[in-house]
């Protein structure tokens, strides 16, 4: 049934779609955006359509930008797609993993039209991916969670067993232990990327077993609102969510996609642009930023989260610094060693002290 | 693992709330299918409700105010459906599929302007003396008042059904629902009323989602809550009691795989998330099994348009 909802809603967008795109202005430009949600979720979406604007603003009449919302990622990602690409755009941004087939159908019947694809691997000449290097701004989260938690129980609740999300909970785990030698994490996987009344219940179950730390990797604002409710403490998740818990509001990990959507345009624009690329970019390049630190944090451990993003983006800092166990007791890093590229975006293991296995 | 971790008492409360939007959705829906008619709109009833309940509770700053215009909502939603399948004799299926599908996207336009907009409180009723006996007390009697109500009307619509004239009338109607015409029962103007009350209620479901369970307004945040109810009054054998007992189980399991994910118990996390839809089915088959034999209660009537003998 949501298969068929999803079909008509979609082919209803498809057909929205063909009458604005209709009556586009003709820029020297064209940019096209796809989302899988709607900008107005305050997390995922809302971060790329920030992007969007940067790029209108940088840019102003030489480059004209579109999006479309609620795009599914199926065989109606490919048609809006090409839509896009037959009413003239010259670039697309595909903003989630799943658009990642579709992406490379649609690029290898449009050669001239340039594709950047969000957290996916898979490129061609005329498609590069890219992707943040989230885990870095979990370090400096699980850090503030280690010191901030007094019952030192921290709750996870997180989406899909990807690698994406196991990096999240091994960077947050390790940065934490490292703050609070005591602390514990309980991780609740939900198998979805938005579900706002599952959230708040995996949020509820993991303060009734005595968190009272709570992070994320689902893209609504529910947790926080149940966190400020039960009184305890939460960061935001790709946007800043303080609006939703002012109290229980840490801080948050943004996604900074504008600097990296600007100078992507430019190079479409002038000529430079190359496919195949694969950038993964953190703190250092604005990829990943933290957010403002809350009152509630005491100076010292402010100070000491600065310090953890700094050291970070300079590059004297890395997330996966051994010596470092898997689950099992085996060795994963050497003292001062630290992580691969490789290892990291195929990551399917906990790091010793966490418990619980990974859903397969 | 240490299953002490798990606070039961917390447990059975959280799954009494995260039922209760079903329990009346799917009461409602019940009602409307014991007239005879199938409303596949539930989803889009509910959203409505969300969305409206959450709207009006966030400007007159109070969330039973809300909880009203979500039924409201609600109702006024059905009675478009009633409209098309009782005067205009669409086809029941079609319409109430085209039902949830507007109800989703009016109630996201409609929401827009509330995303991250903080909801009123609900206060919790502690029924007096009952509320402060450890464990129970927790458990059943530190509730809001729309939990309470969504358990009075499970009682009064057993009642109204099996107990009184009108439901009797109510159900003879989605029996047969020529015979009940040819004794003198205003067919059309029944079911218009029982369309009203499933919609009523399904948006007062939907309220509780947005003001209460969530607490919040975000797009599609029913996901399909709407389905489940649905598919409860069918697996009840559209018996009250046994919808409510289905509904918590449902719950129950939801909160219960959680919790049991949260204290790391090794058991496959795929088997756990599908164990609430497993559990209810088996459950409510196993009822269904054992008592009442061949008599599944299916009103002989359901789905089919009512058209006058003359």
């Amino acid at each position: 049934m949501r298969q068929f909802m999803k079909y008509f809603s979609a082919s209803f967008l498809f057909i929205s779609m063909v009458i604005t795109s209709s009556i586009a202005i003709a820029a020297d430009y064209k940019v096209g955006f796809i989302y899988i949600g709607p900008p107005g979720d305050h997390g995922w979406n809302y971060q790329h359509d920030v992007g969007r604007k940067a790029v209108d603003e940088a840019f102003g009449d030489k480059v004209e930008t579109f999006f479309q919302e609620n795009v599914p990622e199926s065989a109606d990602a490919e048609r809006v797609m090409t839509q896009m690409a037959l009413s003239g755009a010259d670039m697309i941004f595909a903003t989630s993993f799943g658009y990642m087939e579709p992406v490379l159908n649609v690029a290898k019947k449009f050669p001239k039209v340039k594709f950047e694809h969000a957290t996916g691997y898979m490129t061609a000449d005329n498609v590069s991916t890219y992707s943040a290097r989230f885990y870095e701004g979990r370090t400096v989260a699980g850090h503030i969670a280690g010191k901030m938690t007094k019952s030192n129980t921290i709750g996870y609740v997180a989406s899909y067993p990807i690698p994406e999300v196991v990096r999240g909970i091994n960077s947050a785990y390790l940065a934490a232990k490292k703050a609070n030698p005591n602390v514990e994490f309980k991780v609740i996987w939900i198998f979805t990327w938005y579900d706002p009344a599952k959230e708040a219940d995996a949020a509820k179950t993991l303060i009734s077993q005595g968190a009272d730390v709570i992070l994320q990797h689902v893209d609504s604002s529910a947790i926080m609102t149940v966190a400020e409710e039960a009184g305890v403490y939460a960061f935001g998740q790709a946007s800043d969510m303080s609006a939703f818990g002012p109290n229980a509001h840490l801080t948050a990990i943004i996604n900074g996609w504008a600097p990296y959507y600007v100078k992507k345009v430019k190079q479409g624009m002038d000529g430079t642009w190359k496919g195949a690329e694969q950038t993964f970019d953190g703190i250092g390049a604005g990829m990943v930023i933290i957010g403002p630190l809350s009152d509630k944090i005491p100076d010292s451990v402010k100070k000491e989260a600065m310090e953890i993003r700094d050291g970070i983006a300079s590059g004297t800092l890395h997330s996966f610094t051994g010596p470092i166990n898997k689950q099992d007791g085996s060795p994963w890093l050497k003292a001062g060693e630290t992580a691969d590229m490789g290892t990291l975006l195929g990551m399917n293991f906990y790091v010793e002290g966490i418990e619980g296995d990974i859903p397969q | 693992m240490d299953l002490s971790e798990i606070n039961f008492a917390v447990l059975v409360a959280s799954l009494i709330v995260a039922s209760t939007p079903l329990v009346l959705a799917a009461l409602g829906e019940l009602i409307v299918e014991k007239s005879g008619v199938l409303n596949l709109g539930v989803e889009g009833m509910m959203i409505i409700g969300a969305v409206t309940g959450f709207i009006v509770g966030v400007e007159t700053g109070s969330a039973y105010i809300g909880m009203m215009a979500a039924a409201m909502a609600g109702a006024l939603l059905s009675l478009l459906f009633a409209f098309i399948i009782l005067i205009m004799q669409a086809n029941q299926v079609a319409s109430g599929l085209a039902l949830t599908i507007f109800g989703l996207g009016i109630a996201a336009l409609m929401g827009h302007p509330y995303t991250g907009v903080k909801s009123p409180q609900i206060s919790t009723i502690s029924i007096p003396f009952i509320s402060e006996i450890p464990v129970l007390g927790t458990m059943f009697f530190q509730h809001d008042l729309i939990v309470y109500l969504s358990l009075i009307s499970v009682l009064v619509i057993w009642y109204f059904l099996n107990r009184m004239r009108a439901g009797l009338i109510l159900r003879s109607v989605g029996e047969d629902h020529d015979v009940a015409h040819s004794l003198g029962y205003r067919v059309v103007t029944i079911r218009f009323l029982a369309i009203t009350f499933g919609g009523a209620m399904a948006g007062v479901g939907g309220g509780y989602l947005s003001l209460v369970r969530v607490p919040q307004w975000t797009e599609g945040m029913t996901a399909g809550a709407g389905w489940i109810a649905l598919a409860l009054v069918v697996f009840s054998g559209w018996r009250p009691f046994r919808l409510l007992i289905g509904a918590y189980i449902f719950g129950g399991i939801t909160i219960l795989q959680l919790n049991l994910q949260a204290i790391g118990v090794n058991i496959n996390i795929a088997l756990l998330s599908m164990a609430p839809y497993l559990a209810t089915i088996l459950a409510l088959v196993v009822i269904s099994m054992s008592r009442f034999r061949g008599n599944r209660g299916a009103p002989g009537c359901l789905g089919r348009s009512f058209v006058k003998i003359t």
